[in-house]
């Protein structure tokens, strides 16, 4: 093992401040929410005040996206909407060192995550989608696809930034406006991107950026002068949106939880799949709806891959988020620390075998070691739940029928991981997997010209791409 | 009137990122629409057709193999670039095309947007234009379209510069390099493009202009080896059915000249189209 001296990154570049304010018709407002304190979960400390949304402020937010929608932007020709949105973009490319440092601060991801994928893939979404906002007419919808209107928007604490710009993006290039609201305990990064979006200058009312927490998401989801609401979270608020829109007739896109299957298949190229099940259940912690949280081995290697899969995990450092040497950073809060937590007592009383990787925590903050459990039964619940969390479930299987069969013996269906170095196999795979996203020899990646999204009850509709584009027009 | 004496430009050719002269030593007058002298533009000659080719060739690979995100990019600092010399190409396409400031600024503003465009275009024409193929059978199947190759674009004689843009931009968006011959007797604004150019990232030799005699150099593009395709959009009317013709010998991809193409309208597919290759690729499906 080497030694690593740490490399922190500087905390001032996030141009942390004391107090945020959300953003309604293009001006920083105080809301009339008790405010919230936003929590470091690398220290603990406080990081800042966050002033937050009562229902009226909802209200205010909505109105003002619905004139802005009427008067201005509803009406705009998609190439100067276009070069609005590449502004923002480029903004972003030009903070992305503040951001994702701040990101790091109120989120507890690593900085090489936050600066390597959260913030360019952000930028990226906000510069593909600017160049649809003038070609919408080739993008198989019809000649002349119309908006839909305001947008209601509730997003995760897992890429606070990421997801903004995921929602915001496309909903702009299509000619919508946006009332954003983000996590309770990681709205900064939004805020600032709220800061972004009036130095580019856009019109007043076109964004809107909330604060507060899940009583603040319902009231913009459920508000009646909002046309599309957007979510992403957990199946459980999901399915409690789509009752609330039942028989409104307001269009609805869910992109919620996951439980996807890792399948390693004998010829598999070993190491390059210890390589991806790692990258699949540790990135950012294991928050990642998409985590390749269920690993399925075939049993002839399983021994072999999993003595790899211990010795490298072992490696994997854990701590300060803002140290560009940390792999895994901290769970976001105290609540899903908890939460994790008690899962993983229910594989040991299910009789699952714990591994724990040795590493050492700091002493604040919330941290998990990396955890892998294997004799791991479809039935458990580490099996069948969604952890959220640094903990793999390691099952096995013997042909590849078998391994397609539990695969998809989950009520989930947003991704799936196939490694084998038979082209021929991983198409059929691929074809076999109720999910959708099938990453091939790879796991975890994002971009914005590739959709993205679930089966069954991970969601309907999709992110990223020609496909994407739906969510937000009026067909 | 100022009594400062301002300092003259000599425009050039743009070839593999630099500004040579022609090796030919020759320039010829650019006048305005009135008849008054501008300045001397370099006359291209063949050989200089040939090094700017040479020079299109080896940029293909970078170019082509850059990921769609990357050109984007690229084409869009092209377009960042475009506006900060907008009242330079205002004043130019003025003195070029004759007509008013007011009609010359909608002009330019036009092909910034133009550029703009098309810039948007890199990551979107494989997901409008390609797709997989239902085969009966058990294969999985997709088409892609890619880069033809080296793209010989002779621009259009009067548009100076919302028609030049409107004939670059398809072809190098895709990921083809492109040697151009600008309008013969309005070529300065192309050159101040290629100024534009070789300050946006773009990598040298992706584009490169020649300025001269369209009806001189186009013959050597149209027959030469190593050029893919060819734009006829600037050649004149006569010298068409002869450039086709020339064309043939390595069976190059020709996009015939539209008459009168009105450049201020929004373009459709057909100028990316046109330099595009679909390539199918089959692929066994099975455990």
């Amino acid at each position: 093992m080497w030694e690593y001296a740490p490399a922190p990154e500087s905390r001032d570049i996030a141009n942390l401040k004391p107090n945020y304010r959300m953003f309604i018709d293009g001006q920083f407002v105080e809301g009339a929410g008790e405010p919230l304190k936003t929590v470091n979960p690398g220290t603990e400390e406080v990081l800042a005040e966050v002033s937050t949304a009562a229902p009226a402020d909802v209200d205010k937010a909505v109105k003002a996206a619905r004139r802005a929608y009427d008067r201005v932007w509803g009406r705009m020709p998609g190439s100067e909407r276009a070069k609005y949105i590449f502004r923002i973009a480029r903004l972003i490319q030009e903070r992305g060192r503040e951001l994702a440092v701040l990101e790091s601060l109120d989120n507890g991801k690593p900085i090489k995550e936050s600066r390597d994928v959260d913030v360019p893939t952000a930028a990226a979404h906000f510069f593909y989608h600017a160049g649809w906002a003038d070609k919408l007419g080739y993008a198989g919808y019809g000649p002349d696809p119309r908006p839909l209107g305001v947008a209601g928007q509730v997003i995760p604490w897992n890429f606070p930034l990421m997801m903004a710009a995921w929602k915001i993006a496309p909903a702009l290039a299509c000619g919508n406006t946006v009332v954003l609201k983000p996590a309770e305990t990681t709205p900064l990064t939004a805020l600032v991107l709220a800061e972004i979006i009036q130095q580019a200058d856009l019109p007043p009312g076109v964004v809107n950026i909330l604060a507060g927490a899940g009583d603040v998401g319902a009231a913009v989801t459920s508000h009646p002068d909002v046309d599309k609401v957007a979510f992403t979270g957990s199946t459980e608020v999901g399915k409690i949106i789509q009752r609330q829109l039942a028989g409104t007739g307001r269009k609805l896109t869910l992109e919620l939880g996951g439980k996807a299957a890792n399948i390693v298949f004998d010829d598999a190229p070993l190491d390059q799949a210890v390589e991806g099940i790692v990258n699949g259940i540790f990135f950012n912690q294991g928050h990642v709806c998409c985590a390749g949280s269920r690993l399925l081995v075939q049993e002839s290697v399983a021994d072999e891959l999993l003595e790899k899969l211990h010795a490298r995990v072992s490696t994997l450092r854990v701590g300060d988020p803002l140290d560009k040497n940390t792999d895994v950073g901290a769970i976001n809060s105290r609540e899903q620390l908890t939460k994790i937590q008690q899962l993983v007592e229910t594989g040991d009383a299910e009789g699952a075998e714990r591994w724990t990787s040795a590493c050492p925590l700091p002493d604040k903050g919330f941290y998990f070691a990396p955890t892998v459990f294997s004799n791991v039964s479809q039935a458990m619940r580490i099996a069948r739940e969604e952890i959220f969390g640094p903990v793999l479930s390691v099952l096995t299987f013997r042909t590849p029928d078998e391994a397609v069969a539990k695969a998809n013996n989950t009520p989930y269906g947003l991704s799936a991981g196939i490694w084998t170095e038979k082209g021929s196999r991983i198409l059929w795979a691929a074809q076999k997997m109720r999910a959708g996203v099938v990453w091939a020899n790879t796991f975890n990646r994002f971009d914005p010209t590739a959709p993205f999204g679930g089966y069954q009850e991970s969601g309907f509709g999709r992110e990223g791409g020609r496909t994407g584009l739906e969510a937000y027009l009026d067909v | 009137m100022s009594d400062r004496i301002s300092v003259a430009k000599t425009y050039k050719l743009y070839i593999g990122g630099a500004f040579p002269r022609s090796e030919s030593g020759r320039s010829y007058p650019v006048v305005d629409a009135k008849g008054t002298f501008l300045a001397n533009a370099a006359q291209g000659s063949r050989k200089d057709a040939r090094d700017a080719v040479t020079v299109a060739r080896k940029a293909f690979p970078g170019w082509s193999g850059a990921t769609a995100y990357n050109r984007g990019q690229v084409l869009y600092r092209v377009a960042e670039v475009l506006e900060g010399r907008r009242e330079q190409f205002i004043a130019e396409v003025a003195a070029a095309e004759g007509v008013a400031v007011k009609k010359a600024q909608s002009l330019v503003d036009t092909a910034i947007d133009r550029w703009v465009w098309y810039a948007g275009w890199t990551d979107k024409v494989a997901t409008v234009l390609g797709g997989s193929n239902p085969v009966a059978g058990p294969y999985f199947s997709f088409s892609l379209p890619e880069p033809t190759g080296v793209v010989a674009v002779l621009a259009p004689q009067q548009s100076s510069l919302l028609g030049l843009i409107s004939v670059v931009a398809p072809v190098i968006a895709t990921g083809n390099t492109a040697v151009v011959v600008s309008s013969q007797d309005r070529p300065l604004p192309a050159v101040t493009l290629s100024e534009v150019l070789a300050t946006s990232d773009l990598p040298g030799g992706v584009v490169n202009v020649l300025t001269g005699r369209t009806a001189e150099i186009a013959p050597w593009l149209a027959s030469h080896a190593d050029v893919n395709a060819l734009d006829l959009t600037g050649a004149p009317e006569s010298t068409r059915a002869d450039l086709e013709r020339s064309a043939a010998g390595t069976v190059k991809r020709v996009l015939r000249a539209r008459p009168s193409e009105d450049f201020t309208r929004e373009p459709d597919l057909a100028r990316l189209r046109a330099f595009l290759e679909t390539k199918t690729v089959w692929h066994p499906m099975g455990v």
